[in-house]
Formats: structure tokens, sequence, C-alpha cells
């Protein structure tokens, strides 16, 4: 007979890594909880950092700065603008990368995969010496959108590849068959069946442009995104409203992540309607971007 | 005539992105380098191989340099410890949970990093219930977290610890799980199996997942500027100020240079040891 201490530490051991698990996931929601509940606080002064008393009144008035919105709207276009160039520069590289052979390949994986293995602060600092020294931009949006699309290249290079990597290109021939030409085949089969990765893609550009600041803190002169409203406002006290468009913008990508999941199980399902499926022989489109 | 637009294609597709990255991060670090060899200041700068930037640079902000490696080294170790069990447990016991789980991993990446970084602030707070238990259990004696090298590590761990778990999921879920139990039908004990399967099968994701830990963590300085105090500046914190606040350009682009090299001989040494590592885990199969 198992004693009561040996039978408790025999669950204990066997479920140690789901404990730790549930223990990190923990972790990991720790601050967007605390960034929750300090958007429905009530701050006595102009700091927001202890716990004070419940209130809607933020939520209510979460557009209510005119400095703030005026950084979130910055913010969104400069993400978006960066999101549409990064992404379509991007798919072409990763498509010259995947379906090509050419002399330069390697430079070229090169060139993509070393920014990514750069400092931020090195980006930065390297981009603002470059436009001090050259003198023909100014510092500001401009400057800024040229950073963002640098950076964001890179990651929609990677993204779109992993997607076009387990393409099924006999699906391509197929249409070529059919008469299509090859700008119809492209728009009508390619597209659509890489477009979950384009999507993945673009959202991960956008979630990196809006959230930047070191390579922002260096280019920006005196242009305010929302993460440089924050960094300025730190100081002088955060107002509650950052928090409320913070969680804000939080829903919204989980929305957006929701929709780009059922894209990919749609996409999936349209690459699965070849019968070939039983044979083995054709690999599901799905199966490559997963990994 | 087809056959040259065949040939010229990828050119034409590379064209755009490579212009961007080369006029826009490669020329940028040349300027970089041509702005560290300078002397005099703003308005008066003047190109003249002037080296001892670098030799002064080094020697006035050696203590930032090492602290920074220090800082970045510890929060890439915890990072490892904390993410492992996590990434075993989505691949292989998670279950229904998987998604759930995964999307837990992502979750903070979609609240901004400023913000994120200041609600540590608020935990790390001497008021917060998080630093009263660990006051209790005896792990911050002073009663006090925030303005420490700790807190520092503690923010930079927590920042980037998806890069670290991402990977080494990824690679984890790859494993075919029958070589799992080939381990244990050749009366492998459970930990034998871990240690000497699935634990080589996912180095190649240690090592990327500590590598994209390591760099951003060692270049950062927004965990020192909010969670550190005075003394617990990182050699990020002296680039910025140096580039933003006193325009000593010169200096700023020599310390900039020199983290650059500094991370990447880390990087080669460190590929060097774990990467062959990694191959071999691979080879065993």
């Amino acid at each position: 007979m198992e004693g009561r201490g040996a039978q408790a530490w025999r669950w204990l051991r066997e479920h140690a890594v789901n404990i730790v698990a549930a223990l990190v996931v923990v972790y990991l929601l720790l601050p967007i909880a605390v960034i929750l509940l300090f958007s429905f606080n009530d701050p006595s002064g102009r700091y927001n950092y202890t716990w004070v008393g419940f209130t809607f009144e933020h939520w209510a008035h979460a557009f209510s700065r005119p400095e703030l919105n005026e950084a979130l709207v910055t913010s969104l276009k400069l993400a978006l603008l960066a999101t549409v160039i990064s992404t379509i520069v991007g798919t072409m590289m990763a498509l010259a990368l995947v379906r090509h052979q050419f002399f330069g390949r390697r430079p070229a994986n090169f060139l993509i995969v070393i920014p990514m293995a750069t400092p931020e602060v090195v980006m930065g600092a390297a981009l603002l010496s470059f436009f001090l020294l050259i003198g023909t931009f100014s510092l500001g949006f401009e400057t800024l959108l040229i950073a963002h699309v640098m950076f964001c290249i890179s990651f929609v290079v990677v993204v779109v590849r992993s997607r076009l990597i387990g393409f099924d290109r006999s699906l391509e021939e197929a249409a070529r068959d059919l008469g299509a030409s090859s700008f119809q085949t492209f728009r009508l089969v390619t597209l659509p069946l890489i477009m979950p990765g384009i999507f993945g893609a673009a959202m991960l550009a956008f979630a990196l442009s809006i959230d930047d600041f070191v390579i922002s803190n260096f280019n920006s002169g005196t242009t305010v995104t929302f993460p440089l409203y924050i960094f300025g406002a730190a100081q002088r006290g955060i107002p509650v409203e950052v928090n409320v468009i913070a969680m804000i913008l939080f829903f919204f990508t989980v929305a957006a992540m929701g929709f780009a999941t059922w894209q990919q199980r749609r996409a999936e399902k349209m690459a699965s309607v070849r019968p070939e499926q039983e044979t083995g022989i054709g690999v599901p489109a799905g199966a490559a971007a997963a990994t | 005539m087809s056959s040259l637009r065949r040939r010229l294609s990828p050119y034409f597709l590379l064209g755009p992105g490579t212009i961007w990255l080369v006029v826009f991060f490669v020329v940028p670090l040349y300027f970089m380098a041509k702005l560290s060899l300078e002397s005099g200041v703003v308005g008066s700068l003047e190109f003249d191989w002037n080296w001892s930037n670098y030799s002064e640079a080094l020697s006035e902000y050696d203590t930032q340099f090492v602290r920074s490696f220090v800082y970045a080294g510890a929060a890439t170790l915890l990072a490892l410890v904390i993410a492992y069990p996590l990434a075993y447990a989505i691949a292989f016991k998670a279950g229904r949970w998987r998604n759930l789980m995964l999307f837990a991993v992502v979750a903070p990446f979609f609240t901004t990093y400023l913000i994120r970084t200041i609600a540590w602030e608020t935990i790390l707070s001497d008021e917060s219930p998080v630093t009263e238990i660990l006051h209790a259990v005896g792990l911050a004696p002073s009663g006090h977290i925030l303005a420490t090298s700790w807190a520092v590590i503690a923010g930079l761990t927590y920042n980037f610890l998806p890069f670290m778990i991402l990977p080494i999921y990824a690679s984890l879920e790859r494993i075919d799980v029958r070589l799992i139990e080939a381990g244990k039908d050749l009366y492998a004990s459970a930990t034998q199996t871990f240690l000497r399967v699935t634990l080589p099968l996912s180095a190649p994701g240690v090592v990327a997942g500590t590598l994209l830990t390591f760099i951003p963590a060692a270049g950062d300085y927004v965990n020192a500027q909010f969670l550190g105090g005075a003394g617990n500046r990182m050699i990020g914190n002296v680039i910025q100020s140096l580039y933003l606040s006193q325009a000593d350009y010169p200096s700023a682009a020599a310390l900039s240079f020199v983290l650059m090299a500094l991370i990447m001989i880390a990087v080669v040494v460190y590929i060097r040891f774990a990467g062959s590592e990694a191959l071999m885990g691979e080879d065993t199969v």
C-alpha cells in the first residue's frame, strides 16, 4: 500500500511538466492582465502605477486625448503603408528565391537574414547616421516609413517562403494545361493558394511596425508614433487611455488572427480538393506552412 | 526572347527588395563606419581615421558592455529554463489545449512592447503582491526588486521569451514520436530517453531560440530604462543617449560597431560549439 505522501509525490512527478507549463502560461499572460486591470483604474494623480478604484471612465472616453489620438493615427498610417510596401516587395523576393535558380542566390539570402540578426539599436543608429550624413531626407514620417519597410521585408520573405516551399506545382501545371495564361495562372491559382502566407506575413509586418520603438526612437525627428508617445509620456505619467487603446489593439489583433486561421483552413480545403490525396503523392499546402 | 525573360525574371522579382535593403541597411552601416572614424562636433565633423573614438568608447563604457552581455546571457539562460518545459508540454502533452497555449505564447506580442515593460514596473514595484511574495519566500531580501539587476534581467527574459519558446516548440513538434517510443522499448528510463533522444533532437530549436533571445537582449535599452536604476544602464542606453541627447555621433557610432562586432563574434563562437552539437543530434537519427 502506498502512503498518501507517496501518492501525492507520484501525481506531482507525473504532472510536473504540465504544472510548470501552466505556471509559464500565467507568467506570459500576467502583464496583459495587469494592463487590462489598470485600464479600469481611477488613479488619483498622474501616475497609473498603483490601484486606486474601478471606473469605466477611460473606456468611455478612450479617444479623449488629442495628442494620443494623433500618435495613434500616425502609427496606423505608418504601419499600413509599411505593411503594403514590405508585403509586396517581400513576396516578390520570396517567389524569386523559391522558384528560380539564379546567380546571386546566396548573397540574396544573406542580405535577407542579416537584418534579423542585427540588434535594433545598431539598425536605428546606422540609419540615423545615414540620414544625418547625406542630408536629403528630413527626419519624420518619411524616414520612419523607410526604416519600417526595411526591417519588415526580411520577416515577410521568411513567412511567405515557408508557405511557398510546400506548394504543389502540379496545380499550376493543370491550369496551364487547361489554357490559362501565366498571368491568369498566377492570379487564379498561385495567389489564392499562397494568400494565407501573404496575409500572415502582412499581419506580422503590421504588428512589427506598430510596435516598433527602438528604430523609430532614432529616426522619428519630431513625428510621434504610439510607442513614442508612451515613451514621452512615461516621465510625466502615462494616461489610463493608453492602457485602453493598448487593449483595443490587443483584441483587434486577436480577431485578425482568428480570421487568418479561418482563411488558412479554407485554403487547405481548396488545396485538398484534388483526388490524389489518397495516393499520398500530393503534399497538402498546409503541411509546409505549419512547419 | 522568352528564355531571356525567364532568366531575368528572378532579378526583376528580387530587385525592389534588394535595392531597399542595400540602400537602407547596408549603405547606412557604411555611413556609420565613416562616422565612427570622424572627429569634431556636430556641424564640423571631419573624417580623419580617428581610431581613438573606438579606444576611448571602449575604455569609458566597458562596464556597460560587460553588463549588457551578462544581463543578456542570464536572461537567455532563464528563458531557456522557462521555455523548454512549456514548449515540451505544448508539443507532447497539450492535446486539445495546444492552440490555446500557442496563443498564450504569442499574446504578449499583441500588446505594445513599451506597455508590457511598464506593466512589469507595476508588477515589480515595492507595493505589489508579487514583490511581497518574493520577499516572503526570501527571493527579494531587501523588499525591493525594481531598479536592481534582477528587474532588468526579468524584463529581458519576459520580453524575449516567445522567441525562445517558438523555435523549441517547432523542433520538438517535428520529432518522430516513434523514436521516443523506440527508446522506451529498448528499456531506457524516461530521463534517459529525454536526455539521449528528445533533447538532442530539439537542439536546433534550442540553438535558434538562444540566438533569437540573446541578440535583441544584448542591444536592448528599454528594460534597463524602465526597470533598472542608474547602476543598471546597458550599452544600448549609452548608444541611445549619445546619439539622441548628447549628439556625440562618432563615439556612439563606434560603440554601435563594437556592439555589432561583439555580438557577431559571440554568435559565431556559439554556433561553432552548439551548432556542431545540434548537427550531431540530427546525425544520430
